[in-house]
């Protein structure tokens, strides 16, 4: 591993220790040297990915993957047609989801290609297999990719490092290890290849190239939502172009080309539709569009009038007229509400405090909080110094290619900094540039190292070195120490190189390689512990309950249940309705009985809560419970985050706030674990996940009762009780239809057909 | 060994067949409790009665160690007549909770109370959401309201006509008044004799019913000592018979007099302080019989079936609906007589085309025949909805139907597929096919 991880310069060294009984020139020694690097790196890609599968099983990891996972069955059992669609009623109930116009297909349409394909091949392997190594195989890809692009703006050397480094960078493998079915998996791979193909086409001014890129524009577009990226970050290295007077026809049949293009591609995803025309976030890609035609119409006349004063005239009024044409054509596009306004999570892309004081729901995802110094050098190692570096080399040599690449790392930077996810993105610009610090350096100190030593030189073969000094001058080598120093700084790259594999290795296997469903821990003797609660839990669902039982939990849960459980859920992960989510969020801040009214009025058959106190498991649902909260409050005003809260403290002991300790969500979790000593030493109910004694020990459940509850505790299942046949409870049926069931239409839906957590997410 | 479990299945075949089912809903077998026998023969008429209308009744003292409820899981009864105000505690396994559990599992009750009513039997009543006076020694004394009789009494034997307005409880016959006067009009019933305790009804109690109720005048107290403190159950407030019909269509009857059910008030005339009219009979018998045909389900039981759905113009059941599709909905009610089921005729049925919110609300149609139906166009929202009829009508049954049914939105290839604002578009389009070659040709 060590080894492949940075072939470039071994690559060179073996190229002069070759023995001459090797009788093929030294430009297809260097190919078959390049080929055979590239082709282990793609084998380390994908094999460095597949720690979860020997360490637990082929299995998805996680919450998102799960949906994918479903659809992409639906798909290969009922085909295209249905799939595109696909009315899911079995989430969001009642609402229900139109899957088919609410997911970017990429994903999907991928693996159930390569499915197909592995038929056709006569290979019958299962759906699941394809899910699980899709995005390992999509990684081996984004590796050659990487190479073609390092080889694009610097050299082929910097080529097989970016490949090197990106095949085992930790910010990529987090989202991409076997088993992490998600968009992102392929979305790397096309937005690497789109930029890539971009580059080629400014680089060339071809107009297949430009219209390769737009159809990579086109793959991203139908993968991921992150391809919001794409559409501002080329209008701003267009514009950067521009200003910078590096203008050029090349430029203009490029971009032109590939937005044109591309935009009417995008406009075939039913879920992006009409957003490229719009939808705020897409506007700097067609003010640069229109932009550009004013700078080739000025152009134009230029040619045409020889007079610089007249043209001086005519530029002002040229620009002018533009400027105020596009500023109007703007101002009545958002007056009449053709164009959309920014949405929120755009808004906390540039404002890293938006989220938290307008949309809870956001900042209620860990991965969507500001990026920790930490996670930066456990996800780039190295790189996070070469990175700088690497900078300074494109500065020194900018072109427009380079300039791209300094765009995109630096934009990329900032939004790593924003949301933790968003490392992702960064990843493939720090590899590159990284790689081209790499490779730069070392070139340059091989060339010391040789430099003093000529014969050695002339023994090698002739064409690299006549190819060497004159792609560069003649080596100073007046300083006396020169040499040993150059190997000493070689070697230290090694070392540093070398620690970056194993850093990276040591990360895939420790961190990113728990699927998250199947937990694992260190149990007193050393020895690996699993719990497997989550899916004993959904199987215990699929066999135990109706059909169509309808289950309540956190969003969190919902893409499992409905995937494994095979059950109706209420929310799920694709939080498109805040409402809807509000509402169980205040259903489990409720006290049980205004709970049971919510909850019929759902029609909930059972209730899932996730809960750690046994474990020690900590991301449990009463440690999510003050999102709840605020969410449920932000709709529903009787709900106040201050009932919960002791002095502003949230605890679960005997100190803590009545209504805490009464509400469904604590009833629920807490019920019988009053009885339950957990740990040696301590009294019973003591919650090992937040290190307390708990306040309520004595729950009695009115109007639920225990179904499920699994080996561990993480899992508990109750069962909503039907109304008592005799008595009647006082229930306010009148208020409670008045407050919760309005209308649909005066729901606060954030946009049907576009969950905002989609954008940059899913 | 399996011979046997056939001999015994065998066995039972008869068994099931006579008893409560969803198919003949009147009830067969009775258990009737007593505290002495004596009430046997003393309240033989009402007996009588309901053996004459096909029940078979078994008799046990309330004490009885042997008597039983269920054997095997299965209950033996389909229905309950505890005629014994003063027990403390059943024989065998019987208990409060067993009774209650009885209903629960859909079988009928009737309690008879009186004063000096049992903690026992006072527990069955307050879960059935009916409260009886707390003071032991409480009657229902109305000064004027009572009932005349030969011997001028503590004006505890109560003479009362406010029935319930319900044909379906009651039976459409009046009951029979041997002598009315025209020039009154009002007094056509004979009232009911009542001795005994009063009971209140929670008026949140939505699925209890006052079935007979005391004059504005009543009051409850120990009639033998002086009232020092005000009552506390007055007036109409007071229910002195109230029926229950729980969720799972089970019916109760309570009564706060045993006596009511005896042969002395079946034969005795009445007249009613102040009432020129006097009654060579009572109303007790027909009063009583015709409420034990309501609990024992001979009357106002319906049953819903048949529940069909499809697009109009076709006959099989959808999976799922588009938006706006139009559609015919048809259920089928039938209203129990007793012996037969006979088609329910109403013009009040109704359903709901639901989703948190009715989103369609239609008065169903009916052919005279038990056949309900209409047709009506899905609206323009997708989602999860449901087909429901929630029938609750004084009386009867309720009828709770729900149907759960997914509408979808239009498929990609249901939109229409030229729309006039297209034509510029297809214009530009063709345009500029033809004009390129002008300029690049």
């Amino acid at each position: 591993m060590v080894v492949t991880s940075k072939p470039s310069p071994m690559a060179l060294d073996l190229l002069h220790s070759l023995p001459k009984t090797l009788k093929l020139k030294t430009k297809q020694q260097e190919l078959l040297i390049r080929v055979a690097t590239l082709s282990l790196i793609y084998v380390l890609a994908f094999a460095t990915r597949l720690f979860s599968v020997l360490r637990y099983e082929s299995m998805i990891h996680e919450f998102d993957p799960y949906f994918n996972y479903r659809t992409t069955l639906f798909l290969t059992r009922h085909g295209f047609s249905e799939f595109w669609n696909w009315f899911d009623s079995e989430s969001w109930y009642p609402l229900g989801r139109i899957v088919g116009g609410t997911l970017y297909p990429g994903l999907m349409l991928t693996a159930a290609a390569i499915h197909s394909l592995l038929r056709f091949l006569r290979l019958a392997v299962h759906i699941r297999e394809v899910c699980v190594l899709t995005a390992p195989f999509f990684a081996s890809n984004t590796t050659l990719v990487a190479y073609f692009f390092a080889k694009e703006v610097w050299d082929s050397g910097a080529g097989l490092v970016a490949a090197a480094l990106i095949a085992v960078c930790p910010g990529y493998i987090s989202r991409s290890v076997a088993g992490s079915y998600d968009n992102e998996g392929v979305a790397i791979f096309a937005l690497l290849l789109t930029f890539y193909l971009f580059v080629k086409a400014v680089n060339t001014g071809s107009l297949a190239w430009a219209l390769a890129s737009a159809f990579g524009y086109f793959y991203m577009v139908s993968a991921w939502g992150g391809y919001v990226f794409i559409i501002n970050l080329v209008p701003l290295y267009v514009l950067v172009l521009l200003v910078t007077g590096r203008y050029s026809l090349r430029l203009y049949v490029a971009y032109n080309c590939m937005y044109v293009v591309g935009m009417l591609l995008a406009m075939q995803i039913r879920f992006v539709g009409f957003q490229h025309v719009q939808s705020g976030e897409h506007m700097a890609a067609m003010g640069v569009f229109f932009l550009l035609q004013v700078f080739f119409f000025l152009d134009w006349v230029r040619h045409l009038l020889s007079d610089t004063k007249l043209f001086q005239a005519f530029l002002r009024i040229t620009v002018t007229s533009a400027v105020a044409v596009g500023a109007v054509a703007l101002g009545v596009g958002m007056a009449s509400g053709y164009i959309s306004p920014w949405t929120g999570r755009f808004y906390s892309l540039l404002d890293p405090t938006y989220a938290k004081d307008h949309i809870p729901i956001i900042a209620s995802v860990s991965e969507h909080q500001p990026t920790a110094w930490s996670s930066f050098m456990f996800d780039f190692h190295i790189l996070l110094f070469l990175f700088p570096a690497g900078l300074y080399f494109c500065f020194k040599r900018l072109s427009d290619a380079t300039i791209f690449l300094v765009l995109y790392g630096l934009t990329s930077m900032y939004f790593a900094g924003v949301m933790v996810r968003l490392i992702l993105v960064a990843t493939p610009a720090v590899c590159l540039i990284s790689a081209i610090a790499v490779s730069a350096t070392v070139k340059n100190l091989t060339r010391l190292v040789r430099a003093k030593s000529p014969s050695v030189q002339s023994g090698s073969s002739k064409g690299t070195s006549t190819a060497k000094s004159s792609s560069k001058g003649v080596v100073d080598n007046s300083q006396p120490f020169q040499k040993n120093g150059a190997i000493v700084l070689l070697l230290g790259a090694f070392y540093l190189l070398s620690r970056y594999a194993i850093h990276c290795t040591w990360v895939t296997s420790e961190a990113y390689s728990s699927p998250s469903i199947v937990l694992a821990a260190r149990g007193a003797h050393g020895n690996r512990v699993i719990f497997d609660d989550y899916r004993e839990a959904y199987f215990w669902l699929r066999q135990n309950t109706p059909p169509d039982a309808k289950v309540m939990s956190w969003w969190d849960y919902g893409y499992q249940i409905t995937a494994m459980g095979n059950r109706t859920v209420i929310v799920d992960n694709n939080t498109w309705n805040n409402t809807h989510i509000a509402t169980v969020g205040r259903a489990m801040s409720s006290y049980e009985d205004e709970a049971y009214e919510i909850m019929r009025s759902l029609d909930v058959d059972y209730v899932l809560v996730v809960f750690g106190g046994v474990t020690g498991y900590s991301s449990d649902d009463i440690n999510k419970f003050l999102w709840m909260v605020r969410i449920g409050g932000g709709v529903f005003p009787v709900i106040k985050e201050p009932d919960y809260l002791v002095n502003g403290e949230y605890r679960v002991d005997k100190g803590a706030a009545p209504k805490m300790l009464n509400c469904l969500m604590y009833k629920l979790s807490y019920y019988r674990f009053g009885e339950l000593t957990t740990e040696y030493g301590k009294p019973p109910g003591y919650d090992r996940a937040r290190g307390v004694e708990i306040g309520n020990k004595d729950i009695k459940l009115e109007y639920l009762e225990e179904a499920f509850t699994t080996q561990n505790w993480i899992v508990r299942i109750y069962k909503v009780k039907p109304p008592k046949n005799r008595l009647w409870t006082n229930f306010e049926y009148v208020e409670l239809v008045e407050l919760l069931l309005l209308p649909l239409s005066s729901w606060k839906v954030i946009d049907p057909l576009r969950p905002e957590i989609n954008i940059l997410i899913v | 060994m399996s011979l046997k479990l056939i001999a015994v299945f065998l066995a039972l075949i008869p068994l099931l067949c006579s008893s409560f089912s969803p198919e003949t809903p009147s009830d067969r077998r009775v258990l009737v409790l007593l505290d002495d026998f004596a009430v046997k023969s003393s309240h033989s008429l009402f007996f009588n009665s309901l053996k004459s209308r096909g029940f078979d009744l078994h008799f046990h003292l309330a004490d009885d160690p042997k008597i039983a409820l269920q054997r095997y899981g299965q209950y033996l009864f389909d229905a309950l007549i505890l005629f014994s105000p003063t027990i403390e505690r059943f024989g065998g396994s019987v208990d409060a909770a067993a009774i209650l559990d009885f209903v629960d599992s859909g079988h009928d009750l009737i309690v008879a109370a009186d004063s000096n009513a049992s903690d026992l039997i006072r527990e069955i009543a307050t879960e059935c959401g009916v409260d009886f006076d707390e003071d032991p020694a409480a009657m229902v004394v109305d000064h004027s309201g009572y009932a005349v009789s030969a011997t001028e009494g503590d004006h505890t034997l109560i003479a009362s006509d406010d029935f319930i307005k319900s044909d379906v409880i009651l039976g459409s016959k009046k009951i029979e008044a041997t002598f009315f006067s025209d020039f009154s009009g009002y007094m056509r019933q004979a009232p009911v004799l009542f001795q005994g305790i009063g009971h209140s009804v929670n008026p949140t109690n939505s699925l209890v019913l006052k079935v007979l109720s005391a004059s504005p005048s009543a009051f409850s107290a120990n009639p033998k000592s002086k009232v020092t403190s005000p009552p506390s159950l007055t007036g109409s407030s007071i229910s002195l018979v109230s029926v229950i019909q729980a969720r799972n269509n089970a019916r109760i009857l309570i009564s706060g007099s045993l006596s009511m059910f005896s042969n002395r008030f079946f034969r005795s005339g009445v007249q009613k302080v102040g009432s020129p009219t006097k009654h060579e009979k009572s109303g007790n018998e027909q009063f009583l019989n015709e409420l034990s045909k309501w609990v024992f389900h001979e009357r106002g039981h319906l049953k819903a079936v048949n529940v069909q759905h499809h697009k109009v113009g076709e006959v099989n059941e959808p999976a799922i609906y588009r938006i706006n599709d139009d559609l015919e909905y048809s259920v089928e009610v039938y209203e129990w007589s007793g012996t037969t089921w006979e088609p329910y005729v109403s013009d009040d049925v109704q359903v709901q085309f639901y989703m948190m919110s009715p989103y369609v609300l239609k008065t169903l149609s009916t052919d005279g025949k038990g056949r309900y139906f209409t047709s009506f166009k899905v609206p323009d929202v997708y989602g999860v909805f449901q087909f429901k009829v929630e029938y609750e009508k004084l009386g009867y049954t309720s009828i709770s139907l729900s149907k759960q049914i997914p509408v979808r939105p239009f498929r990609h290839n249901e939109y229409e597929r030229f729309i006039p604002a297209a034509y510029p578009y297809y214009g530009a389009a063709f345009s500029m096919v033809s004009i390129s070659p002008i300029f690049f040709g």
